[in-house]
């Protein structure tokens, strides 16, 4: 990423290549997602249609918005392991408090935002591995999800069932939600100046520092906004499953994780993309359930297959970027 | 005369409705949200056992197993609706939450699909509930030590996975066994997962601050490793109550010969999931009698018959009993008040 003097710019043909490659990258996610429609289509038609969609991607709206999450952290080259307990706790709090005293609740849940972003202060000023502080925070966040709901169950609040289970004419709501999550994530990180401002801290936090933007601020916002969307994660999982436990979010740390990089995303540099994340994450709840349902593998395998689909997927991802280099 | 003429043609009736499989066409699919222990690899067993005949009698169409990767409840979530996109007439479940899962057992319900759940049941009335009585089976633990410890004394309780509703379900019954057999007393709790090694690992580590305990109460899986902890010890070996498991029935013979030990064990059959299999056929058939929660016994073995069942346990396994349709039909209609 560093300036190249108009002199030594290489020759047209490999810059040409550097070019198509990133082309590919940029395409990878919209092809992988495809590709698995395309195998679900082939193996299952009536899935797709509007009931199909429905059902196998409003699952994918919680994913998708744990990997938005993520994603701002990633962008200013950290990592949140917190974010599937953390979601686990917002569900918990979404099924009894903001149902039985919606102020309370409320407050709460704000009051997590000010967690986060008080935890992207404390990991900026005392210059702390972001891995050690939210691997930390996720045995908080779980200790405090069973301490509200100690058993599975409460319920979401009625306006919550509503909105999420909205029956739009023609287009699954599911896909109208990705939609709009990637449209208005890419317009504020990608489209506004203090969006170039957010990715630059990880890209080049010195000459950001230099130009006289405060780090503390840029670390603070990308935090509070991944818990922002971690609260929003929570709740459109409660909204689809009605009922909350403990437990319910563990598994979205890694598949969030999983979904940034599979969306062309970088772990350094603040090279992320959210309309890639969102892909990414529709790609990965795809490959994870339906197709692997729909292909009838025997039971015994079934676990190895679904973990064999997410590294071809992955690996392909890392293939197009190294050829990039 | 008249009146038994129509009770017979009524009977006939009946009979011929059970026996005229006319859910041939029918598919039903098991949707399993983990496969990681002795106790779940017995049931995908039974329930492949029995499934497979069921298909090559042609009383189902088909009967597929799905697993889910982690214990995680979205995955499980999205496995049930992905079941009602391939067209599944019913879904038998062991489900990874009683409430979580309610939002996808309500589609399954509204597309038309009957949905059974075991061991791991949920609470969406419009599902069946397959329920061993787990309270009953804690409470028949201190019966049972009371015969063997007429004197009473002190117990160890070993608790199962924390949260759960069969561990909350078998220490009511063991609470409520001791208020009626008041010369017992619960010196000491730990926590065993219903895993031999965990809860060694649980018992070692309370056993130093123990009185002397006469017996353990405790809820399966747990019992060898309770055994081996009392054993490292050197310290006297009390009553325990055993839960089917290959290794617990195995020390439990080898105790047996060497000085007539004695004992009790009991635990649910994993192949309970064969019963909600024919429960799910059952209701396919066009049955409207049968109750959304339905009681069945738990597995239990004596000093005089557990000998028998060992050599039928696999290395590692766990004491099952496989339904037949008719064991089911009669299990249902013990069901029925």
């Amino acid at each position: 990423m560093t300036a190249i003097a108009p002199g030594t710019l290489p020759k047209s043909s490999p810059r040409g290549n550097a070019a198509r490659a990133r082309l590919l990258r940029g395409l990878l996610p919209a092809l992988s997602l495809a590709l698995v429609l395309i195998a679900i289509a082939w193996l299952n038609p009536r899935a797709i249609s509007y009931f199909g969609f429905n059902l196998m991607l409003n699952l994918a709206i919680p994913i998708a918005l744990a990997t938005i999450a993520q994603m701002f952290v990633i962008a200013g080259n950290e990592l949140d392991l917190s974010i599937g307990t953390f979601v686990g706790f917002v569900g918990c709090v979404t099924a009894t408090w903001l149902r039985d005293a919606p102020l309370l609740g409320i407050a709460v849940l704000l009051g997590s935002i000010g967690a986060y972003a008080l935890l992207g202060a404390l990991i900026h000023l005392r210059n702390l591995p972001s891995i050690v502080v939210t691997l930390g925070m996720s045995f908080v966040w779980q200790g405090l999800a069973i301490l509200i709901l100690p058993k599975p169950g409460g319920k979401a609040p009625d306006w919550l069932l509503a909105i999420m289970s909205f029956k739009p004419p023609y287009v699954p709501f599911p896909i109208m939600a990705a939609l709009i999550i990637a449209a208005v994530v890419h317009f504020g990180l990608m489209r506004t100046s203090y969006g170039v401002i957010l990715r630059g801290s990880g890209g080049n936090a010195a000459a950001l520092r230099r130009a006289g933007w405060s780090l503390l601020k840029t670390k603070i916002v990308l935090f509070a906004l991944t818990g922002l969307f971690g609260v929003l994660s929570g709740m459109a999982l409660i909204g689809i499953t009605t009922s909350a436990d403990a437990n319910i979010g563990n598994g979205y740390t890694l598949l969030s994780i999983a979904g940034v990089i599979l969306g062309g995303g970088e772990f350094v540099g603040g090279r992320v993309s959210p309309i890639g994340a969102v892909i990414g994450a529709l790609t990965l709840a795809l490959a994870a359930s339906p197709l692997l349902t729909f292909m009838h593998i025997p039971p015994d395998w079934q676990v190895a297959a679904n973990g064999a689909i997410l590294i071809i997927v992955l690996a392909a991802r890392v293939l197009i970027s190294r050829r990039e280099r | 005369m008249k009146k038994l003429l129509v009770l017979s043609a009524f009977a006939a009736m009946l009979a011929s409705g059970t026996a005229l499989a006319d859910t041939s066409g029918k598919k039903i699919a098991f949707s399993n949200n983990y496969a990681g222990n002795s106790w779940r690899q017995a049931m995908l067993d039974s329930y492949g056992i029995v499934t497979k005949k069921a298909v090559e009698d042609k009383i189902v169409a088909a009967a597929d197993v799905f697993t889910t990767a982690d214990k995680e409840v979205p995955t499980q979530a999205a496995q049930v609706q992905n079941l009602i996109l391939q067209g599944y007439d019913a879904i038998v479940i062991n489900a990874a939450s009683p409430d979580a899962l309610n939002g996808a057992i309500k589609q399954a319900c509204d597309a038309g699909i009957v949905v059974v759940s075991f061991d791991g049941i949920v609470t969406e009335p419009c599902a069946y509930r397959v329920v061993v009585d787990f309270k009953d089976m804690g409470k028949q633990e201190v019966e049972q030590m009371a015969k063997f410890q007429p004197k009473g004394g002190n117990l160890l309780e070993i608790r199962g996975l924390a949260g759960t509703s069969i561990d909350d379900a078998i220490h009511a019954g063991i609470l409520e066994g001791v208020a009626a057999h008041p010369e017992f007393k619960i010196v000491g709790s730990v926590t065993g997962d219903w895993d031999q090694t965990t809860a060694q690992k649980a018992v070692a580590t309370i056993l130093p601050s123990l009185p002397d305990v006469v017996g353990i109460v405790d809820q399966g899986g747990d019992g060898y490793g309770a055994a081996q902890a009392f054993a490292a010890a050197n310290k006297p070996r009390p009553t325990i109550i055993m839960g089917n498991r290959q290794d617990e029935l195995k020390w439990w013979k080898e105790q047996k010969e060497k000085d007539g030990y004695k004992t009790w064990s009991a635990s649910i059959a994993p192949g309970v999931s064969t019963l909600a299999f024919w429960v799910a056929q059952q209701v396919l058939d066009g049955r409207k009698d049968i109750p959304h929660d339905l009681l069945v016994p738990y597995l239990a073995f004596t000093q005089d018959d557990f000998e028998a069942a060992l050599p039928k346990i696999k290395e590692g396994g766990v004491a099952t009993h496989e339904y037949t349709q008719e064991e089911a039909i009669a299990a249902i209609k013990a069901n029925i008040k």
